[in-house]
């Protein structure tokens, strides 16, 4: 089953919350960086890739992460890797 | 032979700490090691574990009191000889209640009576004689319930003494606890109880308690409790503030009291490093190339959970230099330079919004790299959560700050006093770099030595700096 944009809009907020309780994910534009906009150092991407890879069944190489730097190149990504 | 549970010691320049809240009730076994409150220290919430076996039979001190260090905070029972054996005088007579429960209950449960950590042996005070009045004895609980299990229900804010047990001998199970929480309803408004600390929360947030759903025992309203009402409440206040900067999300800690506290802390202890310690800095910049290539293949053939980011290689190699130069890894003490008699290294970690601190990895020079991870990935989640342990806060000998992530190339620390260095890490970047004569595109980081000059001098911190270096060249033997 392809991940939808929808879904995959879903499972990056879910994760983001995890991690940053009080982000404004749904304020966040499609090409807005991930990292930068909500402050995540090293550790909290590594949740993120963790929390994200749980809920969407996708399994994330490292040389993946740069394909995860915005909302738009995760939906993108997701879409293509669950097909 | 009752033993107190006393205000701990969280750091060398704690005086005095808040009780935030009780993880225990009245009437609770409790063993050492088991969380017993969570204490607010100015810099971080901690959890703070019962240093003996025990019976809980009097919490002293109410949540959002603010006591000495040292002062009595609950009164613990012999283990063997719960309260019922002992109808101590219930009026209120004269005799004090000690006494007695040592006369009835002479098993003395543990000859430890201060088995502090090691590391800070000074700070724990002696347990002063009893001179309280008697109180009556706790009314022995029977839910019987495993440490984790408690501490699994206090996280969950379940009260143990409404769940029926279905395990062994009507022990409560965490089965048990999570259909508890699950069935609990929000008391009515009136009825509920706030404690005085999250009250004082509520009016400095601008939360209207009544407003607050409670997750403490029996729907009480709970110091988080407020702070996550906050949250919502804050962002209404300011609508759509554009994250210009990356907003300064305070999701766990973000009591302005608290705020101000620590920055009062960390403005002593920094004011204090700059006057008395002369500092002498040495840095040098390291080839990652070996470190990053081995990471990556490394992580392919781990789960997502277990990878391996490049900061925990460069604790990893900063334990093994402390060891391996031990004149870096200690306390400046009354003129003279004291060896750690182990690798305490403290993680300085920013909590988002909040304030600075740096927790210790206990033993970190034994610990191999997949641990070291863990550990940190652990240590720094707790922090941000304001959940650190009492042993984490305890004095580290040697602290690392990594700034990599914050963007800059290179960190010239201050040392925390009255440690005698500090490692400063900055961000791993891609420089033209040669080796062997040839020219080539490289991840190399910045690292810095700030030393104490009065118990080394640079070329301590050269050699230290030299190992790290030479220990990031083999990354797998880290």
């Amino acid at each position: 089953m392809t991940t939808t944009p929808a879904q995959a809009r879903t499972m990056v907020g879910t994760a983001i919350l995890r991690i940053v309780p009080d982000a404004d994910v749904d304020g966040v534009s499609p090409d807005a960086d991930l990292r930068q906009t909500f402050d995540l150092d090293s550790l909290d991407f590594l949740s993120f890739v963790e929390l994200l890879t749980q809920q969407s069944g996708v399994r994330i190489e490292e040389d993946d992460y740069p394909e995860l730097a915005t909302m738009a190149s995760t939906q993108a990504f997701l879409a293509r890797r669950s097909g | 032979m009752a033993a107190d549970f006393t205000m701990p010691s969280l750091g060398a320049d704690m005086d005095a700490g808040t009780l935030v809240e009780w993880l225990v009730h009245e009437g609770d076994v409790v063993h050492r090691g088991d969380p017993m409150a969570v204490v607010d220290t100015d810099k971080s919430a901690i959890e703070v574990e019962s240093f003996d076996d025990g019976v809980v039979q009097t919490l002293l001190v109410e949540p959002g009191a603010r006591v000495a260090v040292g002062t009595p905070m609950a009164r613990l029972g012999p283990a063997e000889a719960p309260a019922p054996v002992a109808p101590a005088p219930v009026a209120p007579a004269e005799v004090p209640a000690a006494p007695a429960a040592e006369a009835e209950a002479p098993a003395p449960v543990a000859a430890a009576a201060g088995p502090a950590p090691a590391v800070q042996p000074a700070t724990e005070p002696v347990t002063t004689p009893r001179r309280r009045a008697a109180r009556p004895p706790a009314r022995p609980r029977a839910h019987p319930a495993s440490p984790p299990v408690r501490h699994h229900a206090a996280e969950l804010g379940v009260d143990l003494t409404s769940v029926d047990g279905t395990g062994a001998g009507g022990r409560v199970t965490r089965a048990d606890v999570d259909r508890a929480a699950a069935a609990r309803h929000r008391p009515p408004a009136a009825a509920r109880r706030v404690s005085p600390y999250a009250r004082r929360l509520a009016e400095e947030l601008g939360v209207d308690v009544d407003q607050v759903v409670g997750t403490g025992p029996g729907g009480a309203v709970r110091a988080d409790d407020v702070q996550a009402a906050a949250v919502p409440a804050a962002r209404r206040e300011a609508p759509e503030v554009a994250p210009a900067e990356p907003a300064p999300a305070a999701p766990t800690p973000p009591a302005p009291a608290r705020a101000a506290g620590s920055r009062d802390a960390i403005a002593a202890l920094m004011g204090r490093a700059k006057r008395e310690i002369p500092h002498y800095y040495v840095a040098t910049t390291v080839d990652l190339g070996p470190l990053t290539d081995w990471l990556r293949r490394t992580n392919r053939e781990r789960p997502v959970a277990e990878r391996l980011v490049p900061a925990a290689a460069l604790l990893r190699a900063t334990a093994l230099a402390a060891r391996a130069v031990p004149e870096l890894n200690g306390f400046w003490v009354d003129g003279r330079f004291v060896p750690g008699e182990d690798v305490h290294l403290g993680v300085a970690v920013s909590v988002r919004g909040g304030p600075l601190v740096a927790p210790a990895i206990h033993g970190a020079a034994d610990l191999d790299l997949p641990t070291t991870m863990q550990r940190l990935r652990d240590l720094v989640a707790r922090a941000r959560a304001g959940r650190l342990r009492r042993a984490e806060m305890a004095e580290p000998t040697l602290t690392v700050t990594d700034l990599g992530d914050q963007g800059v190339e290179e960190v010239i620390g201050v040392i925390y006093p009255p440690q005698v260095a500090l490692v400063g890490v900055g961000r791993v970047v891609e420089r033209p770099w040669a080796v062997d004569g040839m020219l080539g595109v490289r991840p190399v980081v910045r690292l810095t030595l700030s030393g104490d000059h009065r118990a080394t001098d640079g070329s301590t911190g050269a050699r230290f700096l030299a190992t790290i270096d030479r220990l990031l060249q083999h990354p797998e033997e880290l």
